[in-house]
């Protein structure tokens, strides 16, 4: 790949209600923080790029409606609907195009909607939607078809809870750090089984934003610039009942995209640490087998050994995870830019030892059809 | 020093919403199907001409070999429950039938792609991956996915 590098990370505070901000209020302060970060100034950006969710935000064109938040005026602009990984991937097209500093944020506010009656507008009109199926019930039928391939309890589901929920006391910008055992998320209320409260991520409000350039542009950033070595996405069949819900074929594709680029060929062995979009807890376990950090149906093993733990050898989402806060949309950008911290050594409290190499993954869609995988930092 | 006036502020919030009507088209494929299950109480499936998987959902064009399925397939109403969950706390606006309830996926035998739909009249902790699961036609059919009320544990004699 070219050289691109990400030379600019900004999250704002995430909550389960931020009333006394907008959804532009907290774009601003994300792109502020973003720029900060860069050291540069809003002169210096070339392009800007939003990412919003028309449904969330109850407005048509929602991206229009932050653009003088992101300091877009003038600017080369372009918006993109869907999570922050593509979204970024967008910011990545557009440095490779020839545009030299590239600004991407986008900004979530679920304490303003009903979650269910939107993501049950994301199903088929026709065949689908008035059945009543939403987010929650359409993983818990991934769910259940991955415990039914691998012969998996709900207590390994729940140790993903427990691992994240207990990082996110690390990082000063989760929603939920929570002391919890797999006995409390065992005992929490059945959502749509076999997923229980305490195996969802919680409604957020937040934003975050990341400013990517080309090499000459980097340069300012010196060594906090850290390098984008492979993005790769692929999409699977949009009715579950076409897919095979327990295999995570589609990740696996993207990952094999994304590693190609950065020259990995033993992603269990090359990469440092992963951040990946777990929205239920389960989800963490499929991602790890797509993102070939062990085997299939390995990872609630590879989990109860401790082995993606903050100390482990492979740790997954120190930062809490999308389980410790999900602004849907920013969620996949936080887990680009936690990579991107962890890269440059300045992740703070749950900074882990010696990461050089950092794999992000994000996704759209029921059940996660379409994934993205971003692979950063590691040597030139 | 002044206090900071955002300190004691209180909110407002506007409270909306947004109701906007459609009418989507089910298309040539979805009309045959949906006046097949409330005319005949009958599912039908398309078969690709050239991988030769019949889809049902039924389709107008394989999405695996991008060819055309104009050939229809007459299915049973019984089938195969490929994996499944129970609604305990449905958003009201989303429970078509009283919880709880279920959502499967659903793979109709003469079909080699599965389905959702829901699940109703099965004991709590009865369902399974695998077991045998029959369709429930509406008594009122008005040319809907609905026409289906639910499917329920087969009572079919093996």
């Amino acid at each position: 790949m070219e050289r691109v590098a990400v030379i600019g990370v900004g999250m704002t505070q995430f909550a389960r209600e931020r009333p006394a901000e907008t959804a532009a209020d907290l774009v601003f302060e994300a792109c502020t923080r973003a720029l900060e970060d860069a050291r540069l100034s809003i002169e210096d950006v070339d392009v800007v790029i939003t990412g919003s969710n028309d449904f969330f935000d109850g407005r048509t064109i929602s991206s229009m409606a932050v653009m003088d938040a992101c300091g877009s005026y003038d600017k080369n602009v372009s918006t993109v609907e869907g999570d922050g990984t593509f979204g970024a991937a967008h910011a990545l097209m557009r440095v490779l195009a020839g545009w030299g500093t590239v600004l991407y944020c986008a900004h979530h506010k679920g304490s303003e909607s009903v979650m269910p009656l939107i993501t049950n507008a994301m199903f088929d009109p026709i065949f689908e939607r008035f059945l009543g199926i939403e987010a929650v019930t359409s993983a818990a039928l991934q769910a259940r078809a991955y415990m039914d391939r691998w012969g998996l309890d709900e207590e390994t589901l729940a140790l993903v809870s427990v691992k994240n929920h207990g990082n996110a006391f690390r990082n000063p910008v989760a929603q939920l750090p929570l002391e919890t055992t797999v006995e409390d998320v065992m005992g929490s209320p059945y959502i749509a089984d076999p997923l229980k409260r305490l195996d969802c991520a919680p409604v957020t409000d937040g934003a975050a934003a990341v400013i990517l350039a080309d090499r000459e542009h980097a340069r300012s950033a010196g060594s906090r610039a850290v390098r984008v070595r492979g993005v790769g996405y692929s999409c699977d069949a949009f009715h579950l009942g076409d897919r095979d819900l327990a295999d995570p074929s589609a990740l696996r594709d993207a990952a094999a995209r994304a590693y190609r680029g950065a020259a990995i060929d033993d992603p269990a062995r090359q990469i440092d640490l992963a951040e990946v979009s777990e929205v239920f807890g389960y989800m963490e376990l499929m991602w790890c087998e797509g993102l070939g950090l062990c085997g299939p149906g390995e990872a609630g093993e590879m989990t109860a050994s401790g082995r993606t733990a903050r100390d482990g050898d492979i740790p997954v989402n120190v930062s809490g995870g999308c389980l410790s806060a999900n602004p849907v949309l920013v969620s996949g950008l936080n887990r680009v830019i936690e990579c991107v911290l962890q890269v440059r050594g300045e992740a703070g409290e749950h900074q882990v030892e010696g990461v050089r190499t950092a794999v992000a993954q994000g996704f759209n869609g029921p059940c996660g059809q379409s994934q993205c995988v971003w692979v950063l930092g590691g040597e030139e | 020093m002044t206090e900071d006036w955002r300190d004691s502020q209180e909110i407002l919030v506007m409270d909306g919403r947004i109701k906007v009507p459609y009418a989507w088209s089910a298309g040539e494929v979805g009309t045959t199907y949906l006046e097949s299950l409330r005319d005949a109480e009958r599912f039908l499936g398309t078969r690709c001409p050239v991988c030769g998987i019949v889809y049902h959902l039924p389709r107008m064009h394989c999405p695996d070999c991008f060819e055309a399925c104009p050939e229809w397939v007459e299915l049973e109403s019984t089938g195969t429950l490929v994996t499944w969950t129970i609604a305990r706390r449905p958003h009201p606006a989303l429970s078509p039938l009283a919880p709880p309830f279920g959502f499967g996926v659903i793979r109709l035998d003469g079909a080699d792609t599965g389905f959702l739909h829901l699940l109703y009249g099965f004991g709590v902790g009865s369902l399974r991956s695998g077991m045998r699961v029959e369709a429930v036609f509406a008594r009122e059919r008005t040319g809907s996915i609905l026409d289906v009320s639910h499917f329920r544990p087969s009572r079919e004699v093996v």
